[in-house]
């Protein structure tokens, strides 16, 4: 019972620092119009961990899309309709959502790696002594590079699942969908809202996933366990919390 | 204001604690200006933790510390930060940062706390760099440094912004004798030649005082024994002559505290 209690007080408080942490970091977000090339930096490093399985995931995604739809579609005749399929479940659901967790895995593991290595070995604590806000100089580029590359990722996983897609499922002698209703149906009937949706997905997402690996990383223990921790924790409660989001996200964006 | 007085750093009565275990009561300590002052004591008896008071990085329970005159943990972050800029901070390993070049550390507080153009960065960096003696080794990563080399790359980022005082954590630990030997000199040379106020932790107390003016010795949370390099090795104080001779059994016990050994051969087994 007490048990229970404490761990509920744990993570609640631990939400609090975690709050309060975020809203330093947002803060000093303004201070990065000055010096854009530290941003440009991060976003380059975190398109640079992340591109390759994107695109790789992308097109797996959608080739195996292409093959489940077609099955369940041709029952009912409706295979023409194997585009909008593909187009509205990539772009509403799973682009946003399998780009989140690989991010989360590729990029957040690797952010809350660096941070809570800088932490380990002091170099957190010699910014601060030369005057210089860590959360400032290190931490705010790295948070908002993530932001901004969640919906580049998630839109290049998109591009890449249903061009591979349709590829696949015109190219392929089996399935023989015709090329013009492939796309002609996307194009009639992926509104610009289905787009804004997967948008404001993936970028919650990338808010989420990048929190939690900052938080994770500024605030690991100092030791090597420490940091083995916060990259664990960081890639479970990303997860996590994806899944979550997701499902509250789809919930309002049904009404 | 009142003329500056001898002492730069001023502790009085610090009280500080990590949870219940208490790491200061109600120390007191007084750096002088111009002078190399040594603070000695075994591994965890919070000399680390007097750094990082000073440094305003964490506050005491209860106590003052003033860094020429001005109460370091009564300041806002603004005016902290300013005051830290007076202040030069070694950690342990150096704490480089590790996504930078030797150049870059070394210039990394330059280009944050100045607009000075890139030319005098350059040649500011190159006379830090040659100060200690590794103005060839500014192309280096901190992973390709030697021990030695990254704590003297620390040192010449310390001195970067020309403090006032230089704090020094553990600079020899791990050294193989000429690096010990190198950074000796070093703390002790520019420390003069730069008019710095220096603060030496270490445990090694033979090396540090042959390098100190002053020096404190700190155990169980207090000031075991305190005065001029001489007068220090001259106490006979327990404490100082368990450290001096390396003695394994003395104020530090060699055993950790236990249950009477007999009764506990002959004891049972504990359930
Ligand atoms: N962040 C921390 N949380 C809890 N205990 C700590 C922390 N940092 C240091 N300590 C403890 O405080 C004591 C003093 O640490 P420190 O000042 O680093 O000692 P020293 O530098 O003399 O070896 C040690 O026993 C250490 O275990
Ligand atoms: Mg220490």
């Amino acid at each position: 019972m007490n048990g229970t209690l404490s761990v509920i007080q744990g993570f609640l408080g631990g939400l609090g620092r975690a709050q309060f942490f975020v809203l330093q970091v947002v803060a000093s977000l303004p201070s990065l119009l000055l010096r854009p090339r530290l941003l440009v930096q991060q976003l380059y490093h975190v398109g640079q961990l992340s591109m390759i399985i994107i695109v790789l995931s992308g097109s797996f995604v959608g080739m195996v899309l292409a093959l489940q739809g077609y099955r369940t579609l041709i029952r009912f005749g409706a295979e023409e309709s194997l585009g909008v399929f593909v187009a509205l479940v990539i772009i509403r659901e799973l682009g946003p959502v399998v780009t989140a967790l690989l991010f989360a895995g590729r990029a957040g593991s690797a952010l809350a790696a660096e941070l809570g290595l800088m932490r380990a070995t002091d170099q957190l604590s010699a910014m601060e002594m030369m005057a210089v806000d860590p959360v400032r100089r290190v931490v705010a580029p790295r948070f908002l590079a993530g932001v901004i590359a969640m919906p580049l990722l998630a839109s290049i996983f998109a591009v890449m699942a249903i061009g591979i897609a349709g590829g696949h499922a015109i190219g392929v002698e089996l399935l023989g969908v015709d090329a013009g209703s492939y796309w002609s149906q996307i194009r009639a009937s992926v509104g610009m809202e289905d787009i804004a949706d997967g948008l404001i997905k993936s970028l919650v997402f990338g808010f989420a996933v990048s929190w939690i690996a900052v938080y994770q990383g500024f605030h690991a223990e100092p030791t090597s366990e420490g940091v083995a921790r916060a990259t664990t924790s960081t890639v479970v409660i990303s997860s996590l919390s994806i899944l979550a989001l997701d499902f509250v996200l789809t919930a309002f964006m049904f009404k | 204001m009142s003329a500056p007085g001898p002492m730069l750093v001023r502790a009085r009565g610090l009280r500080f604690a990590h949870g219940s275990r208490v790491i200061y009561d109600d120390v007191n300590v007084d750096i002088a200006r111009g002078k190399v002052t040594a603070i000695m004591g075994p591994s965890g008896s919070g000399k680390t933790t007097l750094l990082r008071l000073i440094g305003g990085q964490w506050r005491p329970g209860a106590g003052t510390v003033e860094f020429d005159g001005t109460n370091v943990h009564a300041l806002g972050r603004r005016a902290l930060y300013s005051l830290r800029k007076r202040m030069g901070m070694l950690f342990q390993n150096g704490a480089l940062l590790t996504d930078l070049n030797v150049f870059e550390n070394v210039a990394f507080p330059l280009r944050e706390q100045t607009r000075l153009p890139e030319p005098m960065i350059r040649d500011l960096v190159l006379m830090k760099l040659h100060a200690v003696g590794l103005r060839g080794a500014r192309d280096l990563f901190p992973s390709q440094l030697s021990g030695g080399m990254s704590r003297r790359v620390a040192l010449a980022r310390a001195i970067a912004l020309d403090p006032d005082l230089v704090m020094f954590d553990e600079p020899f630990a791990g050294q193989d004798p000429i690096s010990m030997g190198v950074l000796m000199r070093l703390i002790r040379s520019l420390n003069d030649a730069l008019g710095l106020t220096s603060i030496v932790v270490s445990h090694d107390l033979q090396e540090v005082l042959s390098i100190a003016d002053y020096g404190y010795l700190i155990a169980d949370g207090k000031v075991q024994a305190q005065g001029t390099a001489d007068e220090i090795r001259a106490s006979g104080h327990p404490w100082v002559r368990q450290f001096l001779e390396g003695l394994p059994d003395g104020p530090v016990a060699f055993h950790y505290p236990a249950t009477d050994y007999a009764a506990d051969l002959l004891g049972k087994a504990q359930p």
